[in-house]
């Protein structure tokens, strides 16, 4: 994939928020001192009367969120997921999620792959937070085509939605011609026998090119691609883990709660084995992002290595 | 209603608080009991609201940021209509629509759940920000205790409204000066509530008995004259007020009357409308 396009998922947020900012004025867009960063300023800059800033009170921005949601009108609000998971945890579960509101959490900067800021902003536990809130719909989009797709099926969603987004460029694999996406519809990006993949965020596109590499070493790999964590596609991840008898999961999160333990729920009634690929239970450091992700295993060639040592090859 | 009609109304929601609050063990009557008369004035003098159509779109607003004064709240909704009175003695029962802390998509108009302290005035600045940015011209009102304010989300949001120049927002601040472990003093003071309100660019009203009609009368009625700010009004009120024993008395924060308590509280209650 080294000559294929790459996009942030919060540059995709920023744009379509622009993009729908054009089409309808029944939403507006909120933001805690970090606009320039999850991208909402290319928002900002288009429509200013329509975004307000918080500033860096993310408690606040969440519960004003939650205010305007109350009266039917549509609301995104952005800040990084260390702060919108983590900080605002408490305001999200009781403004947000107790009353069930329709307020999307479109969080940026989620995982290792922040880089040079370092543990404190790399939140690794934001997916394991969200999902267990009651009604969260929690959705990791996997490149610019899904983000889009993501963003313009939450501002009609009937619900509470936290949107996990990156700082990296990732690759663009999904061809937004053919592209289509539904809220807890998981997709099979690859169609294969000996092992399951099932993957989110930015691991998919690892996933895709691990399974390649696979192929040549005589491994068939199928890989899923579960851009919403919450409510999990569970039929669909049973169906291909019964299918090739083995499940390796793939996340940018600790592999305590995410989409590794849900996974591993879907399967406990019937098993299958399952290896969590994810952050170990450490905290990240400074460095760049590919370099992190190298480091902690989560690129195509750490995916590869984990089937491989888990089929015993 | 005239400021008498408006303390008969009272003293039936302050009977109602007692009924809840016994009827389920357990419950916050002091601060119900001193925010009693402004919930009154609100919900019968001030706020558009329709019992027949508690979710109608142009109604003014009312987050009950002290959430644990939910008997209060629940009473007034009850005596305006918006559900029978009677159900007051299903609070805090497994199944009731009046849950220890509101529920906005539980009980008919309550409009914000609330219950974690400081959120609620969140939600409140939020529904007012919404009302300006469409144009819309209903008010919203959010409660707060006085030891809600330690808070630091309360800050937030008081900079937030402020800046913002919220003046379809009223905040009133329930300054009976007593909390869960002691005193507002004892424990953490957050004095001055007015001049901390002020250097947040509100227009502050200070009400020397929120338990009086004609003062909450007057104070409500300048707040909602009042452009260019929001308005918080800090109200001085008697924690308990209508029950001789529970009044001023920290340890009726959060604990419900056995029956002979509940007895004489109503016998005093029942008295006290008899005068007014």
């Amino acid at each position: 994939m080294a000559d294929i396009k790459k996009v942030a998922t919060r540059a995709s947020y920023g744009e379509e928020l622009v993009a729908l900012g054009a089409e309808r004025d029944d939403f507006v867009v909120l933001d805690a001192d970090l606009a320039a960063a999850t991208q909402t300023g290319k928002f900002k800059a288009a429509y200013p009367e329509r975004f307000y800033d918080a500033g860096i009170a993310e408690a606040n921005m969440v519960g004003i969120a939650a205010g305007i949601a109350t009266t039917g009108k549509k609301v995104f609000c952005s800040t990084f997921a260390m702060f919108a998971a983590g900080r605002a945890f408490e305001q999200v579960r009781n403004s947000i999620g107790y009353p069930h509101l329709n307020v999307n959490i479109c969080a940026t900067h989620a995982g290792i792959s922040v880089g040079e800021d370092g543990a404190t902003h790399q939140c690794n536990e934001d997916i394991a937070l969200m999902r267990s809130i009651p009604g969260m719909t929690v959705i990791v989009p996997a490149d610019d085509t899904e983000a889009r797709a993501a963003v313009r099926a939450a501002l009609d969603f009937d619900g509470p939605v936290y949107m996990r987004l990156g700082r990296l460029a990732v690759p663009v694999f999904n061809d937004p011609d053919t592209y289509e996406f539904e809220i807890g519809k998981g997709i099979v990006v690859r169609e294969g026998s000996d092992v399951t993949i099932v993957a989110t965020g930015l691991m998919v596109a690892a996933a895709l090119e691990a399974a390649e590499s696979l192929a040549a070493k005589g491994v068939d790999a199928e890989v899923i691609n579960i851009h919403t964590v919450k409510p999990l596609d569970e039929e669909l991840v049973r169906a291909s883990a019964h299918k090739t008898g083995r499940v390796v999961t793939c996340e940018e999160h600790s592999v305590i709660g995410g989409l590794g333990d849900a996974v591993l729920a879907a399967l406990a009634a019937d098993p299958v084995p399952v290896r969590k690929v994810g952050v170990n239970d450490v905290f990240g450091e400074s460095g760049p992002a590919v370099d992190l992700l190298a480091k902690s295993g989560l690129d195509a060639a750490g995916v590869e290595r984990q089937v491989l040592d888990f089929l015993g090859k | 209603m005239t400021d008498q009609e408006l303390a008969r109304v009272a003293n039936e929601v302050r009977r109602g608080i007692v009924t809840g609050v016994h009827a389920a063990k357990a419950g916050h009557p002091g601060g119900s009991l001193s925010i009693a008369d402004i919930l009154t004035y609100l919900y019968f003098e001030d706020m558009n609201v329709d019992p027949a159509d508690p979710r109608k779109a142009d109604r003014d607003r009312l987050v009950l940021s002290k959430g644990h004064a939910a008997p209060a709240l629940y009473s007034v909704l009850a005596s305006r209509g918006f559900f029978p009175v009677e159900e007051l003695e299903t609070l805090r029962h497994i199944g009731s629509r009046l849950q220890g802390h509101p529920n906005m998509n539980d009980t008919p108009g309550v409009d914000m759940s609330t219950g974690s302290l400081g959120q609620g005035i969140s939600a409140a600045v939020g529904m007012a920000l919404a009302a300006k940015h469409w144009h819309e011209g209903w008010r919203t009102y959010a409660v707060l205790g006085d030891g809600e304010i330690q808070e630091g989300q309360v800050w937030e949001a008081a900079m937030f409204a402020g800046n913002q120049r919220l003046d379809n927002l009223c905040l009133v601040v329930d300054h009976n000066r007593l909390q869960i472990d002691g005193s507002n003093e004892e424990v953490n003071s957050p004095m001055p509530i007015a001049d901390k309100f002020r250097a947040f660019k509100f227009n502050v009203i200070e009400v020397a008995d929120g338990n009086d009609m004609a003062q909450v009368r007057e104070a409500f009625q300048a707040a909602r004259a009042h452009k260019g700010e929001p308005t918080c009004i800090v109200a001085e009120t008697i924690k308990g007020k209508g029950v001789s024993f529970m009044e001023d008395q920290v340890g009726w924060h959060g604990k419900a009357p056995d029956d002979e308590q509940y007895a004489q509280a109503m016998a005093e209650l029942e008295a006290a409308g008899k005068e007014l």
